[in-house]
Formats: structure tokens, sequence, C-alpha cells
């Protein structure tokens, strides 16, 4: 194992701010700020669709409020084929659905109410993705 | 109050994921590619926000400022659907590097990859109406 790229000051920073908008949605609206369950709220419910709608809106704009403040470019870069994009994004779309959470829902929001089910999910959907990148790098 | 609240916290979320990179796909898979070159970031952004998050959940528990009552998953068990589903979002997580919030946050760069991924996650979860155990 060899360690590179590791900046664990702005990781804990991020998190804690990631944090924060968890502990400001749980108070202020009494819901727990799970994206995937946002998003499928936001597409199968009309509950409280304007919330989610301005959440998600909320989420996207926050990037142009960090590069506005912090005077500084937010690195982006993936490289991969659309065949793969696709698949991962389907993927991605139905595990969380019928899992019923995300890397915030069942990861920060979970542990964080210390649910079994979702630190198992978490430990799952972690080791996995760790043996798909393993696997790829390898033979792809 | 309710609407405001949504924008600010999708606001701060967003802020949250820019300053610890993870809407970059490379910094995430950095951190998944555990028996390659390996960046442990992604470790200190759940330390980050479960220790603020846990505290507010444990302690406050009467009512929420602006609603009515807290809406909490109330299934306890371990079902075939929960692995299942979590084992289909590991594999299209390492694949591709992103999961739900920074795919849409990463929206804001207009890039067409990003599009085409949330596009796939939302036919994705149309399609998981069709499951069944």
């Amino acid at each position: 194992m060899n360690i590179i790229n590791f900046t664990p000051l702005s990781a804990f920073i991020g998190g804690t701010v990631i944090g924060l908008a968890v502990v400001l949605f749980y108070m202020g609206n009494g819901r727990l700020a799970g994206i995937s369950g946002i998003l499928k709220n936001f597409i199968y419910s009309n509950d409280k669709k304007f919330d989610n709608l301005l959440f998600l809106v909320g989420l996207i704009l926050g990037p142009l409020f960090y590069s506005f403040f912090s005077k500084s470019e937010i690195p982006f870069s993936i490289t991969i084929n659309i065949p793969t994009l696709i698949i991962g994004g389907l993927l991605v779309g139905v595990g969380t659905s019928i899992s019923n959470g995300c890397t915030s829902g069942h990861g920060i929001c979970g542990i964080s109410r210390f649910s079994p089910r979702s630190i198992l999910a978490t430990i799952v959907f972690v080791v996995i993705a760790i043996i798909t990148v393993t696997i790829v790098g390898r033979f792809f | 109050m309710t609407k405001i609240i949504s924008l600010l916290s999708g606001i701060i979320f967003g802020i949250g994921l820019s300053i610890s990179s993870m809407v970059n796909p490379e910094k995430v898979l950095g951190f998944l590619n555990l028996f390659g070159y390996w960046d442990p970031s992604l470790v200190f952004v759940m330390a980050g926000g479960i220790l603020m998050t846990a505290p507010f959940i444990f302690f406050f528990k009467k009512k929420p400022l602006f609603a009515d009552n807290f809406v909490i998953p109330q299934i306890k068990i371990v079902d075939t659907k929960l692995i299942v589903g979590s084992t289909l979002f590991g594999i299209g997580w390492g694949l591709v590097g992103l999961c739900p919030g920074p795919a849409i946050a990463s929206l804001v760069f207009l890039n067409f990859y990003s599009i085409v991924f949330v596009a796939s996650m939302m036919i994705g979860i149309f399609v998981s109406k069709f499951y069944r155990n």
C-alpha cells in the first residue's frame, strides 16, 4: 500500500460542513439528508416536492459559493468510457433506491444514529466498491 | 421556512463536498484504490460528518423547529434488498467514482459526463420500482 494525495485537514473540515448541513436539515425540517432518498422522493412523491427540489438546487449551487468565496477552482476529473458511465449510473440509481440509502443516507446519517442496517450497508458498498476498483485496475 | 432550510442545507452540503474535493471522482477512486495508490481522505470526510451529526441526532429528539415531527426510517431488519442494493451501488460507485450527492453537485460544471451519469441514475431509480424480493 502506498499513500498519495492525502488531504486529511480539508477532508475533515469538508466532512464537518456536510455534517452541519445534515444537522440543519434534521433540526429544522426533521428529515435526514440522504441524497438518494431526497432524489427518489422528488421523482416519486408529491409530498414536500418543492422542499426536495430546493435541496437539490442548493446542492448544485454549493460548489459555486465555494468557488466564489475561496477564489479557487474545484478539481473535477473523470476518465471513463460512455457505456461504463451509463452502467455505473444505472447501478448507483437501482442500488441506492432498493437499499434506501447511499454514502450520505446510510454512511453519514445512518451511522450517526447508530442504525445497524446502515452500518452494514456502508460496509457492504465500500467493500464492494474497493473490490470493483481493484478488479478494474488489474484486468482492464 | 422549511423551504429556506432545504435550500440552505443543500448549499452547505454542496460546499462541504467542494471543500473535501468529494465532487471529484478521481479523488473518490483514490480512496477506493486501497490496494494500489491509496488516498485515505474519504475516511476523514466521513469522520467529520458523523462526529458533527451524531450528538445532535442523539440529544435532539423532541420536535423539529419547523416541522411537526421527525421522519426517521423505522425498518430494523436486514433483508436481501439492503444487501443486494448496497452491492449494486458499490459496483456502480467503484466503476465511476460518483455517488448521488457528488453526482448531483457536479452538475454545476455542466460536464457532459456528469449529466449522462445523473440521467442514468434517475433511470435506475425509476427501474428499481420493478424490483421484487
